[in-house]
């Protein structure tokens, strides 16, 4: 067998190199650029280059209160849908790794529809079956249409710890007499534990950041993207929607950081 | 070993149980451990209810209403089957809208393959294992985070006075960008209101769904494969047409599978960068919205879910579902 030691692999052709140089410079620049013009002295266009730098946007965001509705809004709702999506992907994931049962194939097929389907489908269908009912749009009908599609996360994350644990620990905790309410507490859980954070990482980032199908289910409540996808049609200080914008950039790009490392397995 | 200590460890756990508590605890457990079943159901209950009342009542739901109309007087919905909402579907007007959401979500699905393809070939054929790691994070998170974030960045980039006209300027090119604008469909006023630019934006929202089912695929070409058609006398080039090629496409397929369909759904590119010329999505949320027309819209709907539908038959067949 051949060993392929690191410095044996064959050096790219430079073509190659300036091609995938140049995807990830289109796939990140544009994110600096709001971070440059968060700081333009420009408050009406967007010209290039900023005809000044200023730390004051910052200052004006943190004094709007429509930008701290917005955002407490979206933090209450993305920690209640994450602690939803938590408690029911565990159920589902816990169910269809311990039993065999009719339609457990389905199951990973039903969770992850939300996010394969158009998200105007979810919107819309959730739109029109909640009309039906007595509730009104606002913060509970939101956290219906996040908390269905940050379970498959929860799920996916939980299920491949499960896989990669292995049974035996759970036996052998039984075996020496603990009961199954003590084998969840000191064995499933530590070992499923980072796998929920990282989980709830990710569902969190994914409602902090929703849009399409929050515009259906949101009423006249306004989410920080719905806010700013007001300010696209009618800007209003236009620097202060960059500072929100860097600030959401931040608030969702940590998290998917963390839940990466959280999933990698231990150093060997 | 650590794990199995605090199972026999009484004293870890908050207050020792009273002799009554823990015999109750364990009756419970053996109630549940005799009926695996009742487990199950407890277990799979809540998300299933969940799922299957919840988001699949409601997209049955949807469909149904599709076959409902609104009366044209009083705007309330007539809750009566009929096919009159897919008749009224079927306007010149419509057909317009769907073709020219297809036609743009097909430009997007080929650009990001061949956008996609390098970054994908690199990782899995050149880059050290630390390099990937960061290549492969640098493709996920803007997967995962600030959508709307990012198609605003183009807003930025793409306004008149921005970046690209200034670059444009600078490299004295201003009268080739404007004979590019003059251009018919795909031009307009500036880049941020023209076809073109809602190309580029969606080009660059979508492109990490493309790159990693793609990268996925590449790296399960076996590299004897690759030896064998060198030894056999093929240039590289060959190598890449006559056997990297065929392999990765079921990949391209898995990744066109989200361009597509992600085009297809978007309202929020549109609406930033597009004119009066309506995409499948603002259509939907117009009827929603201020039209309150929710059979029309309902309908309206069902055309993208139709389109996938088939697509996902071809997909399959294609081998794309290997390589998701």
């Amino acid at each position: 067998m051949r060993s392929k030691a690191e410095g044996s692999r064959p050096r790219a052709p430079l073509g190659l190199r300036l091609a995938t140089v140049g995807v990830i410079l289109f796939l990140h620049v544009p994110m600096g650029i709001i971070l440059l013009y968060a700081f333009t002295t420009d408050e009406t266009t967007f010209s290039f280059p900023p005809p000044g730098l200023t730390l004051n946007w910052f200052q004006v965001a943190a004094s709007r209160q429509d930008v701290w509705n917005a955002l407490t809004l979206s933090l209450r709702v993305a920690l209640v849908a994450t602690l939803a999506a938590l408690v029911l992907g565990t159920l589902a994931a816990t169910a269809v790794y311990r039993s065999k049962f009719f339609g457990r194939e389905a199951i990973s097929f039903l969770l992850v529809l939300p996010l394969a389907l158009p998200g105007i489908v979810s919107g819309i269908a959730l739109r029109s079956a909640i009309g039906m009912t007595d509730l009104p749009f606002g913060f509970w009908t939101i956290i219906v249409g996040h908390a269905t599609f940050c379970i498959v996360v929860v799920f996916n994350n939980v299920l491949a710890r499960y896989r990669r644990t292995g049974r035996s620990q759970v036996e052998a905790s039984m075996d020496l007499g603990a009961n199954p309410f003590q084998t969840f507490r000191h064995v499933i859980l530590p070992a499923i534990g980072t796998a929920l954070l990282a989980g709830g990482m990710l569902a969190f980032a994914l409602s902090f950041d929703e849009i399409v199908v929050t515009t259906f289910t949101a009423g006249h409540q306004e989410t920080l993207p719905i806010w700013m996808f007001s300010q696209l049609t009618k800007p209003r200080q236009r620097p202060v929607t960059n500072v929100v914008a860097v600030f959401v950039i931040a608030l969702t790009s940590i998290p998917i950081l963390l839940a990466n490392r959280l999933t990698q397995g231990p150093p060997e | 070993m650590s794990t199995m200590q605090p199972v026999s460890d009484r004293s870890a756990a908050p207050g020792p149980p009273t002799q009554a508590e823990r015999t109750a605890l364990m009756r419970l457990a053996t109630f549940l451990y005799l009926r695996p079943r009742l487990v199950l159901a407890l277990l799979l209950g809540p998300p299933l209810v969940w799922m299957v009342v919840i988001y699949l009542g409601s997209l049955v739901f949807l469909l149904i209403q599709s076959f409902f109309s609104l009366d044209p007087f009083t705007g309330q919905v007539i809750r009566v089957l009929t096919l009159a909402t897919y008749r009224d579907l079927w306007t010149p007007a419509n057909l317009d809208i769907f073709l020219r959401t297809a036609s743009m979500a097909a430009a997007v699905t080929v650009a990001t393959a061949v956008l996609a393809f390098p970054l994908a070939y690199y990782m899995a054929r050149y880059a050290s294992a630390r390099l990937k790691a960061v290549l492969y994070l640098a493709v996920l998170v803007p997967l995962w985070s600030s959508y709307l974030v990012r198609v605003y960045a183009w807003r930025l980039i793409l306004a008149k006075e921005g970046i690209i006209t200034w670059f444009v300027s600078q490299l004295h090119l201003t009268l080739a960008l404007e004979a590019v604008l003059k251009a018919p469909v795909i031009g307009g006023p500036s880049l941020s209101v023209s076809f073109m630019g809602m190309f580029i934006v969606f080009v660059y929202v979508w492109l990490p769904y493309m790159v990693l089912p793609v990268q996925a695929s590449l790296e399960r070409v076996p590299q004897s494969l690759l030896e064998a058609s060198g030894d056999l006398g093929a240039r590289p080039g060959q190598t890449l047409r006559h056997v990297i090629l065929p392999l990765a496409f079921p990949g391209v397929v898995a990744g066109s599978i989200f361009t597509f369909s992600l085009t297809l759904g978007d309202f929020v590119v549109p609406y930033s960068l597009g004119n009066s010329s309506f995409f499948i999505g603002q259509a939907v949320l117009s009827l929603t919205g201020t039209a309150f027309n929710i059979p029309l819209a309902a309908a309206f709907t069902v055309v993208p879910m139709g389109i996938m539908a088939v697509y996902l038959l071809g997909a399959r067949s294609l081998g794309a579902f290997d390589a998701l």
